[in-house]
């Protein structure tokens, strides 16, 4: 039997976005599917307002001397600019939205292990980011995302509701990642072993378990920051006696590894594209699988590569910067896996291929930087510069936001049963990584100069390249509002697909797009795995 | 509710079988209680780093504690958890009044405990044990002794709130058992919600010895 669905029928009559109609039938949902599409719509609101405030950044910045705000609202659009994009979209878009929608349905499951706790965390994220949202009207923050003490704690400015916003979002990240890590588990269809598993499920997996053991750290560390700035305990106040270095750790020990809950479910959706776009099995498919727990279980014990000139003793900095240039070992066994699989494959050239190698060369441009950063004597040096803020650009919105990108185009077909223009879809790719470039290669050359993070004013001589960077912005912005404009078009008019519109082997694709109710018209058969190209017409055969 | 499959009321829709539906609930509650223990992480490392800093205001400071505040509420806590260990064995075969009145009865102990501990916060803001800025307690002037009681407070409280917390969720499970709606079958909520109870149970006693004895 043909395990792949060819015919378009069955979708058009009864699927998961029919099924059931009204607003409350979305509100009040269990299915994992519409949780997922309400994350994504969640998540792009953040996106475009943290978007909004890095392209009032770069404006401001355009002149050495004050240009379109003065000092407090730009530290107050920085800090907005980090928290946004941190902790209301990266960490959630792609494990949550895509995460959401695609691992029952990879594992072979109905819905997730706990569906109720699975809207409960989507509220639970409204309501945080609707409390941050409410403290940035109020005033917001100056305090940069990391809100770091002991300034946190007497900043004049709102930080209460923003810590808490913070604080209960959390709470989302656990409840999220912990749903799909008893879901990978206890839900697996029968006979689907985890080494079969599509790598989207292992780097989700990894990615859970990160969320899981690192976020109650920050949560608890945003309470003592409110009790800090509400009663002066003294916790982190060195006037009292208490260590703000220890802030620093605490922080850093939920941050560093939330580094990688952004960017490993990233690499697992270029691991499942790459192999539909080069029409090839995974190359290396254990080592790319392993690498992401890899990356999970190292990137805990490498956070204090934050603190190089924060009074670490020597030793304690070299074995932290040898332990985080291990995360370069394991990101480079999957970059050289993913280009082993491009290999004499069959490529064709579509939108989400444009953003696969966008993705690579941010990551690997990205992490060579972050190897370097890691170097303790090259990091006095860097330290709080531009080229640590283009580092990680580099690696959280250059590849984090190449794999959104790729999945959000590689998986419309499968949410919606209706295709974006490729020929638009390539157009903006090509202006957002032009202009990705544009931005951040400048603030390399920046930072090495010296022109440090954070900063309102500037001296003449760095103007010419802060005026490139924010032409770059721009590029982005447009080719954003290219994006925007396409998709929202496609949802209505998009070119009907046929269940399989990328002829490729992945688990997701077994089913009808969009999906029934249930995922799965019949009880799915599973292949060996889910990048089975090697007889592409025989037992696959695509009837149309 | 999801839809129930035919003779099979606790059945989930998703789930191919009750055993793996409860195999899922118990994981999911080892992994919650995981992350209990985490959100705990900073204090106890907050209280290393500064026991190590001031370890004569420590010594101190602990030795203010009440120790028989301390010693009475632990006391009563290995017992509610006896209690809750019990109401999972009768839930276990079938007993669901005797349920009941064990949730009773650890419900009861719970609000002990609560009761002792707001005396004795009481007595501490009384005199000017209250940290930071409002520091003023006379006894213990070392540098260093608001910090013992920063996280005293902080720590507690934090764990008075999983007190109040793990209440309601013994609440919940007391409800079912009065309506039935546990079975020897099915008995997993009442066994989870002990779990949440004995880990509230298990931080005290990192909390006691740490604050009160040593």
């Amino acid at each position: 039997m043909n395990q792949f669905v060819a015919s378009n029928h069955e979708i058009l009559e009864v699927n998961y976005l029919n099924e059931e109609r009204g607003i409350m039938s979305w509100l009040l949902t269990k299915d994992h599917k519409r949780i997922g599409l309400m994350f994504l719509g969640a998540t792009i609101f953040f996106f475009f307002l943290g978007g909004v405030y890095a392209l009032l950044l770069r404006l401001e910045l355009l002149t050495p001397g004050p240009t379109i705000m003065d000092a407090l609202s730009y530290n107050r659009a920085f800090t907005l600019h980090g928290v946004i994009m941190v902790f209301l979209f990266m960490i959630v878009a792609i494990p949550s939205a895509f995460g959401n929608f695609l691992i029952p349905i990879m594992i072979g499951a109905k819905d997730v292990a706990f569906p109720r706790l699975n809207l409960l965390s989507f509220y639970i994220y409204v309501v945080g980011a609707l409390l941050a949202l409410w403290g940035m009207i109020q005033g917001g923050a100056d305090t940069g995302w990391t809100f770091y003490a002991p300034y946190s704690s007497i900043t004049p400015t709102k930080v209460i509701p923003i810590l808490l916003g913070i604080f209960i979002v959390g709470f989302s990240s656990i409840a999220t990642g912990l749903n799909f890590i008893v879901s990978i588990h206890t839900l697996r269809a029968p006979g689907l072993k985890w080494m079969n598993l599509p790598l989207f499920v292992w780097a989700i997996y990894s990615t859970s378990i990160i969320q899981v053991l690192a976020t109650p750290v920050l949560g608890l560390l945003m309470v003592l920051v409110m009790v800090e700035h509400a009663f002066g305990f003294g916790i982190f106040d060195p006037a009292r006696g208490g260590d703000p270095v220890m802030f620093q750790h605490l922080f850093w020990f939920y941050s560093h590894p939330a580094v990688y809950i952004m960017i490993l479910p990233a690499m697992g959706v270029i691991s499942e594209t790459i192999a539909a776009t080069a029409r090839r099995k995974v190359f290396g498919y254990k080592m790319i699988a392993w690498s992401s727990l890899g990356i999970a279980l190292v990137g805990f014990f490498a956070w204090g590569h934050h603190l190089f000139v924060s009074g670490q003793s020597t030793l304690t900095a070299g074995i932290y910067s040898v332990l985080s240039m291990l995360v370069g070992v394991f990101t480079a066994i999957k970059v050289f896996n993913w280009v082993g699989t491009l290999y004499r494959g069959a490529v064709k050239f579509t939108t989400p291929f444009a953003y696969i190698c966008g993705f690579l060369f941010f990551l690997v441009f990205g992490g060579m930087t972050g190897v370097a950063v890691a170097a303790i004597s090259l990091d006095v040096h860097w330290h709080d510069t531009y080229f640590v803020v283009a580092h990680f650009h580099f690696i959280m919105v250059g590849a984090v936001l190449m794999g959104f990108l790729a999945a959000l185009h590689y998986w419309f077909p499968k949410m919606f049963g209706r295709k974006y223009p490729e020929g638009w879809g390539l157009v903006s790719a090509v202006l957002i990584i032009l202009g990705f470039n544009a931005t951040f290669i400048p603030q390399f050359l920046l930072g090495n100069m010296g022109m440090p993070r954070r900063y309102f004013q500037y001296p003449e001589q760095f103007q010419a390249l802060h005026v490139a960077s924010t032409a770059g912005a721009s590029l982005i912005a447009f080719g954003f509002i290219i994006i925007a404009i396409y998709l929202i078009i496609s949802l209505k008019y998009g070119k009907l697909v046929d269940g399989n519109p990328w002829n490729a082997r992945g688990f997701e694709w077994m089913t009808s797009s969009p999906p029934p109710k249930h995922n799965f018209h019949h009880d799915p058969e599973f292949p060996e795995t889910p990048y089975d190209y090697h007889l592409p017409e025989a037992k696959h055969a695509h009837a149309a | 509710m999801h839809t129930q499959r035919e003779g099979q009321p606790y059945l989930a829709d998703h789930f191919g079988s009750l055993e793996s539906q409860i195999d899922a609930s118990r994981l999911g509650m080892w992994m919650f209680l995981g992350t209990e223990v985490l959100l705990f992480g900073p204090l106890f490392t907050a209280y290393a780093l500064y026991r190590f800093l001031y370890p004569a205001a420590f010594q101190a400071a602990s030795h203010h504690l009440d120790i028989a505040y301390g010693t009475i509420n632990t006391l009563i806590l290995i017992t509610s958890s006896l209690t809750v260990a019990m109401a999972v064995h009768f839930a276990k075969v079938g007993k669901n009044k005797r349920v009941v009145a064990m949730i009773v009865l650890s419900l009861l102990a719970g609000f002990a405990f609560l009761g002792i501990k707001s005396v004795e916060y009481a007595h501490k803001f009384h005199e000017g044990a209250l940290p930071g800025k409002y520091y003023a307690l006379e006894a213990v002037k070392e540098p260093g002794a608001s910090l013992f009681f920063a996280i005293y407070f902080l720590a507690t409280g934090v764990h008075a709130l999983h007190v109040i917390i793990g209440m309601s969720v013994l609440v919940w499970i007391g409800w079912r058992a009065a309506r039935n709606t546990i079975s020897p079958e099915y008995y997993v909520p009442v066994e989870l919600g002990g779990m949440y109870w004995h880990l509230v149970d298990l931080i005290w006693i990192f909390l006691y010895p740490l604050l009160y004895l040593i």
